[in-house]
């Protein structure tokens, strides 16, 4: 019943007019970006943090969380229409959703993914409500020993689940670890990797490594690939509504992928993107009518982007409770609390229940506005898929290079904007993944410390970290995660299914 | 992803060797920057060397097994980038960085927003030049006034 009392405590918090605004922007401002290809959740989230520092810190994460929200939404929109997925975690839903959308029925695909992620993001979020605090109870006796094998987990599983390969998805990881490295070691006060730049000793900024590696680095490898980029728009035919017929055929779908999508997104098993996955496979072999398939059957569209939705609420199971992301727009809100000086994990639920609960309640009632606004401004949506890509780019770069300019007024910022831009180009030229980089460099400098913290409690005894049955079992699943591609590939002689990258 | 296509000559993905060998780079500096950092005496059981080690082992690691992929990928096909493009994107990224100290915001951002767009196809720069100041002045103004956040100045910004 604590949860109910303490939920409902929270709903009061969301309900708060201001924070309703809050909510309302993040909503619009998440499908905006998620509609608009180059720019994801993970970016805006980013862009943000600057302008927000000075604002209340219950209202801002609200509003990340109805970004990361609304980002999902707008996501499915621009899969549909534009067969060029705004986000990773719908690459799956282009593949049935634009078949619809060309076979003229782009109106019920819009909407058996828009009820679906309603229907999947409150199941999915009540699921958090549920589970957050048995989760909080269990982290509460976890040691550092037992962190530091939690994050390795999360190392082994962003690699391993992002990416054509685990190599590359490592080589991401280790990139970002060597930029965690910079910066004065706060331990000894010794400055490691600075090379005499005073800007340097305060470390990397994620957010300027996020917006450098997404904004620019994306910018640069749209504006390289040149004509070979070009999309087309399918309108939006005929009626927006269901039939019967489509509802038939979509409510088990939703509930599958609700069921597929919180688990896998709440372990810390990186991302939204394998669910969908997962999702799709299982809907192809459910369906009666199994070669609707690849030429637009509604239950291709339905099961992933429920999965979707839930996975994107499972996500915020690790982050809340333990302050593990385990996707890039989860490292970025990590970074969104810490500017407040709040760092989100067990403690947080017991110094902070209000906002806590007034985030994971606003979560709901960002569903409801998302559901309502989304069919009806479906034309919106649209159009701003029709910005001519010259003005969107130099627009996005105006904001990336502004938001840089907003939280640190240095031309060595900027500079490093640059070159972490070229090296988003050069990882996505070469197929690396994204994403690691971003985690690596916000939970490297975390595993550090609990790395020697549990060392100094042993005394530099190193077997400290292999002696709690828990770590043993974290340690267990990593290996898992790492070799698991690979024990596939010896059992069944075939090349195991790999997610897709960015958000 | 790179289809391994078995050819009799087998050539190695050149592209594989140079990452490779960036990644040794890397795992130098890191493993040369713990060296310099293990000489230095620290108080706890571990000290700031101990992290970055383990860093430069993995990095060096991964240099080897991206060595290793590129051998035995072989040739890859990828499309052609086509650098005048991308030229521009980038003189825009530069040219904001010279502009930003002596002409203020506005001005070496504009300078971005008609870079870009050029990049993209769509000109003429000069249009878009003064399109880009005047938007961000506009963004400049909001930000002076409604955030109190503080943007580099130049003789425009200095009017109001």
């Amino acid at each position: 019943m604590d949860t109910f009392a303490a939920l409902s405590q929270g709903l009061m918090v969301a309900l708060q007019p201001i924070n309703l605004l809050f909510a309302f922007v993040g909503v619009m401002l998440g499908t905006a970006v998620g509609v608009l290809p180059g720019i994801g959740p993970a970016l805006t989230v980013a862009l943000l943090l600057p302008i927000t520092f000075k604002l209340d810190p219950a209202g801002s994460l609200i509003m990340f969380a109805g970004i990361y929200y609304g980002g999902m939404y707008g996501g499915s929109t621009a899969s549909i229409l534009l067969n060029t997925p705004g986000e990773s975690s719908s690459i799956v839903t282009a593949l049935e959703g634009n078949k619809m959308a060309r076979a003229g029925r782009g109106g019920p695909a819009l909407a058996t993914a828009a009820i679906g992620s309603f229907v999947a993001g409150t199941i999915a979020t009540i699921g958090l409500a549920l589970v957050a605090p048995t989760v909080v109870d269990i982290a509460i006796s976890f040691g550092p020993e037992d962190y530091f094998a939690l994050m390795v987990l999360a190392f082994t599983t962003v690699s391993a689940a992002f990416g054509s390969s685990v190599t590359r998805g490592l080589t991401s990881l280790f990139i970002g670890l060597s930029l965690g490295l910079i910066g004065i070691d706060l331990q000894s006060g010794q400055a490691r990797l600075s090379f005499g730049i005073p800007d340097l000793l305060d470390g990397v900024e994620v957010t300027t490594l996020a917006v450098a590696l997404f904004a620019i680095g994306e910018t640069l490898s749209v504006v390289a690939a040149g004509s070979r980029a070009d999309e087309i728009i399918e309108p939006v035919k005929g009626s927006v509504f269901m039939n019967r017929e489509d509802w038939k055929r979509s409510w088990k779908p939703w509930l599958r992928g609700t069921v597929l999508g919180f688990p896998i997104g709440a372990m810390p098993a990186g991302g939204a993107e394998i669910p969908t996955f997962l999702s799709y496979a299982l809907e192809k072999r459910l369906c009666r009518k199994p070669d609707e398939f690849g030429n637009g059957a509604i239950e291709g569209v339905a099961g992933p982007e429920a999965a979707n939705n839930a996975a994107a609420a499972g996500v915020l199971v690790p982050l809340l409770t333990l302050g593990l992301p385990t996707s890039a727009t989860a490292a970025i809100m990590l970074a969104g609390f810490q500017q407040y000086g709040l760092n989100p994990g067990p403690l947080l639920f017991v110094s902070n229940p209000d906002l806590v609960w007034g985030l994971i309640a606003s979560l709901f009632i960002a569903n409801g506005m998302l559901l309502i606004l989304n069919l009806p401004l479906v034309g919106l949506w649209v159009r701003l898929l029709a910005i001519p890509r010259p003005w969107l780019y130099g627009g996005i770069l105006v904001f990336a290079t502004l938001g840089t300019l907003g939280a640190n007024p240095s031309l060595v910022e900027l500079g490093m904007l640059l070159i972490f831009g070229l090296l988003g180009y050069v990882l996505r030229r070469y197929d690396y993944p994204i994403a690691p980089v971003v985690v690596g460099l916000i939970l490297g400098p975390l595993a550090e410390q609990q790395l020697r913290r549990a060392l100094a409690i042993s005394v530099g005894d190193p077997t400290v970290l292999f002696q709690s049955p828990i770590a043993l079992a974290l340690y267990a699943l990593s290996a898992l995660a790492l070799f698991g591609p690979l024990l596939f590939f010896l059992i069944t002689g075939r090349k195991a299914p790999v997610g897709g990258d960015e958000d | 992803m790179s289809d391994p296509t078995p050819t009799s000559a087998r050539r190695p993905d050149k592209a594989g060797f140079v990452i490779a060998f960036g990644l040794a780079a890397l795992a130098l500096v890191v493993g040369w920057d713990a060296w310099r950092l293990a000489s230095v005496n620290a108080h706890s059981a571990v000290g700031p060397a101990a992290f970055p080690t383990i860093i430069a082992a993995g990095l060096a690691a991964l240099a080897v097994a991206t060595a290793v992929e590129a051998l035995r990928a072989g040739p890859v096909d990828r499309p052609r980038d086509e650098m005048g493009p991308m030229a521009w994107v980038l003189a825009g990224l530069v040219g904001q960085i010279a502009l930003l100290p002596f002409l203020g915001f506005s001005i070496a951002t504009g300078w971005l927003f008609a870079a870009t767009a050029k990049g993209f196809g769509r000109g003429p720069v000069w249009a878009h030049f003064l399109a880009g100041t005047v938007m961000c002045f506009i963004i400049y103004v909001i930000f002076a006034k409604g955030l109190q956040l503080s943007l580099p100045a130049g003789p425009i910004e200095r009017l109001i």
